[in-house]
């Protein structure tokens, strides 16, 4: 028996990364790093999740998020169920208390949940309607934790390669660009990036920044070159939401390109450490230049590869152990 | 509160040094060996062993040392508290090579049960063997050690306190605990 089982106490679900202590945030991306050690390996696959259901309950359109938990549960031999609302029961009117019930009686004991309501997981996880795992893909305006998770993966490992375990990302200067009023990856990145030492900017047109950001420990900013002379070690652009464009928040897309656009112009004047992030789906020529987002710098790729990691780690945390004692 | 101690620093460092020879004895030299440690104190073994070899043999320089973690195998994961895995880094193909698996402790023989489950997904070699510090008995598998430096029958209230210098600055295994020895 190996004598020294380095234990502690298991996460009951995995909601916003506001809540996520720095040691909970660096002991998930160091799982992480053994989980993406998997997809190197004869057998890609682990028995660790076998005889355990997690239910992919989509009520907003997302085949990226969704493949990816799909690949990290069944890499973890979990059975999946896909659940998406259209053409399913929620279109004919369900609440999502019957809907809960429901999967609870199918047996479920993860649901990953993406949700248009901000606070729909943390109902979720609240009610009492279900004894399962809760992970949080996205609601509303509110949080996208994983997505987060596996930026600071990215970045970590960019930054420190093979010697990642056990590293924060202190002193670390990201420059989040975009729509920073309708993005969850937004906040969720504010959060976990603060929680793990880096410094966080945002750069956005003046209409797209929250009403109230006094509790958001970032600084603000409207210009993207005077945010790009400053040599951030990593520019992180966010997708212009065309389906929550709802009002005239920017003239029009030439001129959203023109003045926070990461242009051919502007990554060239990036220095040659800096890299360059995207959460995806991206609209090349609008938010980010084709030669950006294809370029050696670009993590646009890994952090698609790294997020089935992440989502491993987090499926492991929260199912394995006793939830009883969480 | 008995404590009793069983191997000194002197102990153990004599027998890994005959686990290293009958390693090779039973390999008949060091061609196609990998010496894969347990997280997290069979790592250091396994790296003692392999440094030994190399030392006794010559042309055993290319003898490969890795560590493989079982964390992800284990049949109790659904119970107690979550288990944080260690790096698992195995060292090449070991298709075709003869891998001996190191622990410190040999005891009711999951561990071994779950490494074998994980070595299997890193290919297949055509020799598996164990060797263990310390076999204390109590097994719940079909599993025995091949090379073995200590065995300490115990009850199973007793505790068997096993330290090494790069984990715990000092060395030695003890025995604690239990009806007086």
């Amino acid at each position: 028996m190996s004598t020294s089982q380095k234990q502690s106490t298991s996460m009951r679900h995995l909601l916003s990364t506001k809540d996520l202590s720095r040691d909970a945030a660096i002991r998930l991306l160091d799982v992480a790093e053994d989980m993406s050690d998997v997809a190197t390996r004869e057998v890609k696959k682990l028995p660790t999740l076998r005889g355990k259901t997690v239910v992919n309950l989509f009520f907003e359109d997302s085949t990226r998020t969704r493949i990816s938990f799909e690949a990290a549960a069944k890499r973890l031999s979990a059975d999946v169920i896909n659940f998406s609302a259209k053409g399913s029961s929620v279109s004919k009117g369900e609440s999502l208390k019957d809907t809960a019930q429901t999967l609870a009686e199918i047996g479920a004991d993860g649901v990953v949940i993406r949700h248009p309501a901000s606070g729909a997981p943390a109902v979720l996880a609240s009610s009492g309607w279900i004894d399962a795992g809760i992970i949080n893909a996205g609601d509303g305006t509110h949080e996208h934790p994983t997505q987060a998770l596996l930026d600071a993966f990215t970045i970590r490992r960019r930054l420190h390669g093979s010697a990642s375990r056990g590293k924060s990302l202190d002193g670390v200067r990201v420059a989040i660009v975009g729509d920073i009023l309708h993005s969850r990856v937004a906040r969720s990145n504010l959060w976990l990036l603060n929680t793990l030492g880096a410094e966080v900017t945002f750069v956005s047109p003046p209409t797209l920044v929250p009403a109230d950001v006094s509790g958001w420990p970032a600084t603000f900013g409207f210009d993207l070159d005077a945010a790009i002379d400053t040599q951030p070690d990593v520019v992180m652009m966010l997708r212009i939401q065309a389906e929550r464009m709802s009002a005239a928040f920017f003239p029009n897309s030439r001129e959203y390109s023109r003045a926070w656009g990461l242009t051919d112009a502007r990554f060239d004047r990036l220095g040659p450490v800096s890299i360059v992030m995207h959460p995806g789906p991206m609209n090349r020529g609008l938010e980010i230049s084709s030669a950006a987002a294809d370029s050696a710098r670009s993590t646009v790729r890994e952090q698609v590869a790294n997020g089935v990691s992440v989502r491993m780690a987090a499926l492991y945390l929260l199912l394995s152990g006793d939830r009883e004692n969480a | 509160m008995t404590k009793h101690t069983v191997l000194t620093q002197a102990d153990i460092t004599r027998a890994l040094t005959r686990i290293s020879h009958e390693i090779l004895e039973s390999n008949h030299g060091p061609a196609n060996l990998v010496i894969l440690g347990i997280p997290t104190r069979g790592v250091i073994l396994a790296r003692r062993i392999a440094e030994t070899i190399r030392r006794i043999e010559p042309g055993a320089t290319d003898v490969r040392v890795g560590s493989l973690d079982v964390t992800l195998y284990r049949d109790d994961l659904a119970h107690g508290r979550t288990r944080t895995p260690a790096p698992t880094l195995v060292p090449g193909s070991i298709d075709g090579a003869t891998v001996v698996l190191v622990d410190d402790v040999l005891y009711s023989g999951r561990t071994i049960r779950a490494a074998l489950d994980a070595l299997g997904d890193h290919g297949r070699p055509r020799i598996v063997r164990l060797a263990v510090l310390v076999d204390r008995g109590h097994r719940e598998l079909p599993i025995r050690a091949d090379f073995v430096g200590k065995n300490l029958p115990s009850s199973a209230d007793e505790r068997i306190n096993l330290h090494l210098t790069e984990t715990d600055g000092d060395e030695f295994v003890a025995i604690e605990g239990g009806r007086a020895v």
